[in-house]
């Protein structure tokens, strides 16, 4: 072998080595939206193998005693990469993660915080304890090789809905339900920015794996009471105003006013795949996806409703 | 014969766009699945088999639970048909349901389970002894056949085994019946939990008349929910029993409106 060759091989093999192992980058930027308060934006996307599963928001606040962080991503290198984007922002240590629900995209990252206190509702605790690698397994079908490594770290701390005194920033915990059997926001009343987490989606379709609609659209008319300056949703980008509660509450009661009309009007769960929706709920991104997952979630029990309103004789 | 290969590529392109006109043995299987020459043979027997989209196949492109996944055929746009047949290549268990649709359009709602990403082909005999062929892949995380039905894991599940809910829909001409059966759908696939399942379903007339007639495999999903489009009727009549022979029996009728109280 000439040395020409020697180098070339030696290259050859850096290249294959440095891409099966290095080459995963979620390329996370910090972005800052309010005196010491940072998101990272996901993907308005279904999970993929192409963004690893980065279609969630997370964030940080940047107290005077420490950082707090809520969600922690899609998998365990995206924690990992968190925390050294967090650590290139600031040398301070990181105090607590919160996890605001039990799904994947929001608590697959815990593993890189897991010898810190990491908390959520108590409900979310039990969630994930129960369906945490359920969770797990569906994403490494979903995303691939960037879950590699990623195993179901439980919250450890039970978060109590209330004030909380944090380096000069005033938290409000708040706990509603509606999207999942229990979501935790977060509202930094120093700064007036609401973490509402999936309670609110931005621009893109809104989903129900644990939905319960009515008490999500309830939930709803109490977050636009609240005052903040600026809403951070769980998926899609930061907005000041109000916009975005209202574009997930358009979305949520055409979905349920269209289920329960196909249903009352005898159609099959196969026939309302297609829907015919208005423009404003078709624009969102990813509907067709969401809202077929959706028919999955809600029809059945629409439907048995339906279907009891007819009369049956059996001996 | 020379007019002829003058014309070939015509004869060629015209066959190719009309789908009665050109037999199976020309065509590809629109999705190119490897189980489809098997399945042929072991379903479809040696009958002529012609791919056919005036079949409606509606399931979706991803399934998001294993268990349920929605499904209807409809090959009423074939006019006559005897027999309609659904299966899922790449289940343990390929046959899902048959019909026979007497009175009935060749019309079913159903949902059933599946193992992995498959095929989902619907066949439909027409009285010229040909089956027409058309079908869509479910894509899915897979196991819907392996684990248990959510009822055998439900202590009460035997005492609503049966158990009906239904409802009737006048339609243009014919009269829809949507019904959900309690039953646990058991593929026999779990180890210690027999295959249990309903395995016909006649649907009759106040007459008395059959109207249509259903067989059931366990890939449907369990508690199912079916779908007909049978003549009009007032009251249909389901008659059934599952493979260890319990019986189900339920009337439909249509509501009584308050006037009539």
């Amino acid at each position: 072998m000439t040395p020409l060759q020697r180098v070339s091989v030696i290259a050859f093999w850096f290249f294959i080595v440095s891409y099966a192992w290095g080459a995963r980058d979620y390329g996370l930027k910090p972005l800052l939206i309010a005196p010491d308060t940072y998101v990272l934006l996901g993907a308005n996307e279904h999970f993929n193998f192409r963004n690893g599963g980065n279609i969630v928001n997370t964030g940080f606040i940047v107290t005077d005693e420490g950082v707090i962080v809520i969600d922690s991503g899609p998998s365990r290198l995206y924690g990992e990469q968190l925390r050294a984007a967090i650590g290139r922002i600031t040398e301070r240590p990181i105090l607590k993660l919160f996890n605001t629900h039990l799904h994947p995209d929001h608590i697959l990252g815990n593993q890189a915080f897991e010898k810190l206190p990491i908390a959520a509702l108590a409900t979310t605790i039990d969630g994930i304890r129960e369906q945490g690698e359920l969770f797990n397994d569906s994403m490494y079908r979903l995303a691939g090789a960037w879950m590699a490594g990623t195993r179901v770290v439980v919250p450890t701390e039970t978060v109590r809905p209330g004030s909380l005194e944090i380096g000069g920033h005033r938290l409000q915990l708040i706990a509603m339900k509606g999207h999942s059997h229990a979501d935790l926001m977060i509202l930094d009343q120093t700064t007036g920015v609401l973490f509402a987490a999936d309670m609110v989606f931005h621009g893109r379709t809104p989903t129900t794996p644990h939905a319960d609609l009515g008490q999500w659209l309830d939930a709803l008319d109490a977050l636009a009471e609240l005052d903040f300056k600026l809403l951070v949703p769980g998926h899609g980008s930061v907005v000041e105003d109000r916009r975005s509660i209202e574009q997930t509450r358009d979305y949520l009661r055409w979905l349920n006013a269209y289920l329960h009309e196909a249903a009352e009007q005898g159609m099959t769960m196969a026939e309302v795949l297609q829907p015919d929706a208005p423009p404003s709920i078709r624009g969102l991104a990813v509907f067709k996806e969401e809202y077929q997952r959706s028919v999955t979630h809600l029809y059945p029990a629409i439907e048995a409703r339906a279907l009891r309103q007819g009369r049956v004789v059996q001996e | 014969m020379k007019r002829l290969i003058h014309h070939l590529p015509l004869v060629l392109t015209l066959s190719c766009t009309s789908n009665a006109l050109y037999a199976e043995q020309g065509q590809a299987d629109p999705l190119d699945s490897t189980m489809w020459q098997d399945m042929r043979r072991t379903l479809l027997g040696d009958a002529p088999v012609v791919f056919d989209d005036r079949i409606r196949v509606l399931a979706p492109g991803d399934a998001e639970d294993s268990m349920n996944v929605p499904v209807l055929v409809d090959a009423s746009a074939l006019g006559e048909v005897t027999r309609l047949l659904v299966f899922a290549e790449l289940n343990p268990i390929h046959k899902v349901l048959e019909m026979e649709p007497l009175k009935a359009k060749p019309l079913v709602g159903f949902r059933i389970k599946v193992q992995q990403a498959t095929p989902i082909r619907a066949a439909a005999l027409t009285p010229d002894g040909m089956w027409h062929v058309a079908g869509r892949i479910v894509d899915a995380a897979g196991g819907g056949c392996t684990v248990p039905s959510l009822g055998s894991g439900n202590s009460d599940w035997a005492s609503r085994m049966g158990e009906v809910i239904g409802r009737l829909w006048s339609g243009k001409g014919s009269t829809r019946l949507r019904l959900r059966i309690m039953h646990p759908m058991d593929t026999g696939l779990v180890p210690g939990i027999p295959a249990f399942h309903i395995d016909q379903l006649d649907f009759l007339d106040a007459s008395g008349e059959r109207l249509s007639r259903l067989f059931l495999y366990e890939p449907v999903a369990e508690n199912p929910v079916l779908t007909l489009d049978l003549p009009q009727r007032d009251s249909v009549t389901v008659l059934g029993a599952d493979n260890n022979g319990n019986p189900i029996e339920a009337i439909i009728s249509k509501e009584i409106r308050e006037a009539e109280l």
